[in-house]
């Protein structure tokens, strides 16, 4: 039913959106963790960059990340002396743009879930002699489990379906940089296109769906506990 | 061990003055609503840092404002059991009750798990859930979890107050096996007098941010000039008797205060210790020896002192033997009586006025 290049753009994309949302969870829990329960000068504007791509238009987020990581960019150049390459036009910046795009959501997600934890408990975690990087390992990130959950899985699902940005800063490249939604929109732009979009179309429902029901299955399991039964 | 507490705070509104020591066994802060318990018991735990304060258990030194010193909630080996259990809901209750020793420095000698465990009887809990408690159970899990945190110091922040009668009466019990088995000094905050007279061995009463008296139990509650801060309607002295014998017809003859006391029966064996809470309005006041009257208990009594209240109640500091109890006439009575410093006489209580809950079982402190 799939052919060789469907295979491929699925594969990409779940690489992708795996990747970006991998690696950027750790920080997402910080950045959830900064905002929910410390004070701090900036917070405003930390909180403000968190939220940016969520309101900028892709294209744009796109066009500053071409900017940054681009191949004549600081980033990008930082990028080339460390590494010997840089992320520009890779697959890698695909996942980098679809990890830009996705942290406003995640932080939001882990954000309520952090609020929802009662700061007592954290206390009397430390009365029993729990220092603050064990109170949270130990207490706070079981609680805030389900909603990390949560917010990996929207992540994941807007990693998956990342357009304007990626396509911006990375091109359009088969085998690279196309991932799912732009293997859709090439195969539309591509007289006789139409029936090949369609079965990418009904792979991007699948795979949403899935993602949705094992969260759903594991955040409840999760939630569960997290209630004491 | 003794601790020293010494804490000032201020915010605008209220300012909290205060510095006493507490010794072994069972120190009781009283205090009403808003008389800066928690904010004390707060800052001997380092869940908050006073403006000044120097706060030291034994040798060690958890506060001292002055030195920059400030030793972290999590290194004070300070056990704190809130109002609210604040079990850990993603733990089963023996997960709770381990929580602490991953935490322990290895030279930490062993606690006796199952030892707390029969103590407060929550040996039918260890595989359950946190939702399935009830809160009396709740309570006594997270005694027995900050127990096995192998504190050199416990906090109790009115464990009792979220708790309705029958389960309050419920847990006295395993609060007095923790007093006497657990070997660890307790601060134990409070608002109930009642809860005070049972279990504690001093105390240190509260008012306004500032410490209005301190002492024994026994001192402390047949005190005239503390009744204004513990209030006048609970105001009782307790006293100390040994059950002498139980009765078919249902009581319990007691020897104490220099006299026979009869109690509705209870549970302890002939020579056990009891400490007995006497309400001062439970009391009758009696020039001659009262015969044929239905109250069993008439003690013979010297009156120590008398204070006038604001209402038209008189309290009365009496000598009974070697123990003091706390009575509240009315000044017509005191007048037509001539109540006065020296007077003797009997006082008369009702055998069932000593209400069970007032009873409290267990070895007395030897200064009582």
């Amino acid at each position: 039913m799939l052919g060789p290049a469907e295979w491929e753009v699925l594969g990409l994309s779940l690489r992708v959106a795996l990747v970006a949302v991998v690696l950027s969870l750790p920080l997402g829990v910080f950045v959830a963790y900064a905002l929910a329960r410390w004070s701090f000068p900036g917070k405003a504007v930390v909180n403000g960059l968190v939220h940016l791509p969520l309101v900028l238009p892709p294209v744009v987020t796109g066009y500053l990340l071409l900017v940054g990581f681009g191949p004549r960019g600081p980033f990008g150049i930082a990028l080339e002396a460390v590494f010997g390459t840089g992320v520009a036009f890779r697959w890698t910046g695909a996942a980098l743009a679809a990890a830009v795009m996705a942290f406003p959501l995640m932080v939001r997600a882990i954000r309520l879930s952090i609020e929802a934890v009662d700061p007592k408990l954290e206390e009397a975690a430390a009365t029993l002699g729990a220092a603050r990087i064990w109170v949270f390992v130990t207490v706070t990130l079981p609680l805030i489990l389900p909603g990390v959950i949560a917010g990996a899985v929207l992540a994941f699902a807007k990693a998956l379906g990342e357009f304007g940005a990626t396509i911006t800063f990375v091109s359009n490249i088969p085998g690279e940089t196309q991932t799912l939604p732009l293997a859709v929109y090439a195969f539309l732009q591509t007289p006789g296109g139409e029936g090949a979009a369609l079965r990418l179309v009904v792979i991007a429902i699948a795979v949403s769906m899935a993602a949705l029901l094992v969260s759903e299955a594991v955040a409840g399991r999760a939630a569960k506990r997290v209630a004491g039964k | 061990m003794t601790g020293w507490v010494q804490v000032r705070h201020g915010q605008a509104a209220f300012q909290l003055d205060v510095s006493f020591s507490a010794s072994d066994g069972v120190t009781a802060l009283f205090g009403r609503s808003g008389a800066g318990k928690t904010t004390v018991v707060n800052a001997v735990a380092g869940l908050m840092r006073p403006d000044a304060a120097r706060i030291s258990l034994g040798e060690r030194v958890l506060v001292d404002t002055s030195a920059g010193i400030w030793v972290p909630p999590h290194r004070r080996r300070v056990g704190y059991v809130f109002q609210d259990a604040r079990l850990f809901p993603h733990l089963s209750v023996a997960r709770n009750l381990t929580y602490a020793q991953r935490f322990l420095p290895d030279s930490t000698p062993a606690t006796d798990q199952g030892a707390v465990v029969d103590m407060l009887g929550i040996g039918h809990l260890l595989q359950r859930g946190i939702a399935d408690l009830s809160g009396g159970e709740a309570q006594r899990v997270a005694i027995g979890r900050a127990l096995l945190s192998a504190p050199e110091l416990l906090l109790l922040d009115e464990p009792l107050a979220a708790l309705d009668q029958a389960r309050k009466d419920e847990i006295l019990p395993y609060l007095e096996h923790v007093r006497d088995q657990a070997d660890v000094p307790i601060l134990y905050v409070s608002h109930q007098i009642s809860e005070i007279a049972r279990l504690a061995t001093d105390v240190v009463v509260l008012e306004d941010g500032a410490v209005r008296t301190s002492g024994s139990v026994a001192d402390v509650l047949s005190d005239l000039s503390a009744v204004a801060a513990t209030g006048v309607r609970e105001a009782g002295a307790v006293i100390v008797a040994t059950v002498a014998a139980h009765h078919s017809d249902g009581l319990t003859e007691a020897k104490g205060a220099g006299a026979t006391i009869w109690l509705p029966k209870v549970a302890a064996p002939v020579g056990a210790p009891l400490r007995l809470r006497i309400e001062a309005q439970d009391i009758m006041l009696s020039k001659s020896r009262p015969d044929e009257i239905s109250a069993l208990n008439i003690l013979p009594v010297e009156i120590i002192a008398l204070r006038q209240g604001d209402g038209p109640g008189v309290m009365v500091q009496l000598k009974a033997g070697d123990a003091r109890l706390l009575a509240r006439v009315t000044q017509r009575s005191a007048k037509g009586m001539a109540l006065a410093q020296g007077w003797t006489g009997y006082a008369v209580v009702k055998s069932v006025a000593v209400a069970s809950g007032d009873v409290g079982i267990g070895p007395s402190p030897g200064h009582l």
